[in-house]
């Protein structure tokens, strides 16, 4: 599937349900459905808040590929890019008691692959699932 | 996923079930999805109001309804946290499902928060009233 959406969240609420509906109907188990739900959550949040800042003039493509064992999804922003080893690590002891940094590493937590391009403007998912 | 309507306190107040237990507030959330993104600056603004009334206020979380859990509910429980500590209160957290408290050990913040299983044994925790 191929979807462009506005930088608004209940578009994103609707693709993320979309890719959740496809992964339940290729049978992927409850533990699979609920990393890919926060994983693609974190990552359409990403794109939405951090990367088009709300803009309505800048949209989000996803493109998401779903088989039986694998989820493939790419979820693009047209926002400014990031550099993710610039990311503070949300685990370090200065940093636990932040109210915000953890998306980033709920996302790598929760898949099997997870990587950046386009300047940090497109981030990959996979989620294998057996 | 967030929803850019904030709701005021006192409407988020209606997404919470409250009962009280000596001086504890004890707080579940109504919805499976109320942490989800769209909900989650109501709900913390609602708790905040719960516990900024109070001096030492005692508030008891229960995520028996809760199947989903964002980066930023995580953040909003911190701040409740945060605020309830300034005051010198006391939080206490349960029946987190197994699902849920997997995200609280990778953030780990299982070690931030005081997580008991039950209501019944997180209230022997609390400072006598």
């Amino acid at each position: 599937m191929k979807a462009t959406i506005n930088s608004d969240f209940s578009a994103g609420s609707e693709v993320q349900r979309r890719i959740l509906d496809a992964a339940a109907r290729h049978g992927f188990k409850a533990q699979c459905l609920f990393a890919l739900k926060i994983a693609v959550e974190e990552a359409l949040v990403n794109a939405i808040k951090h990367g088009n800042k709300f803009d309505p003039a800048k949209h989000i493509t996803v493109v998401a590929s779903i088989s039986p064992r694998q989820a493939d999804i790419y979820i693009e922003d047209e926002g400014s890019g990031f550099d993710r080893s610039q990311v503070p690590d949300p685990l370090a002891k200065e940093n636990l008691e932040k109210s915000t940094g953890r998306g980033i590493l709920l996302i790598e937590s929760y898949m099997s692959q997870v990587s950046w391009d386009h300047g940090g403007r497109r981030v990959h998912l996979v989620k294998k699932c057996e | 996923m967030p929803d850019p309507q904030p709701l005021p306190p006192h409407q988020a107040l209606h997404r919470l079930h409250i009962t009280d237990h000596k001086d504890v507030k004890i707080v579940s959330f109504i919805e499976n999805k109320i942490l989800d993104e769209g909900n989650i600056k109501e709900i913390g603004d609602a708790l905040a109001s719960l516990v900024e009334a109070k001096h030492q206020p005692k508030l008891l979380l229960d995520f028996q309804n809760v199947d989903h859990l964002s980066s930023a509910a995580l953040g909003m429980l911190i701040n409740v946290n945060q605020k309830i500590k300034l005051l010198s209160g006391e939080l206490r957290l349960v029946n987190i499902k197994s699902q849920i408290m997997e995200v609280f050990v990778i953030t780990r913040l299982d070690k931030l928060f005081r997580i008991l299983p039950d209501r019944e044994k997180a209230l022997e925790t609390f400072s006598p009233a």
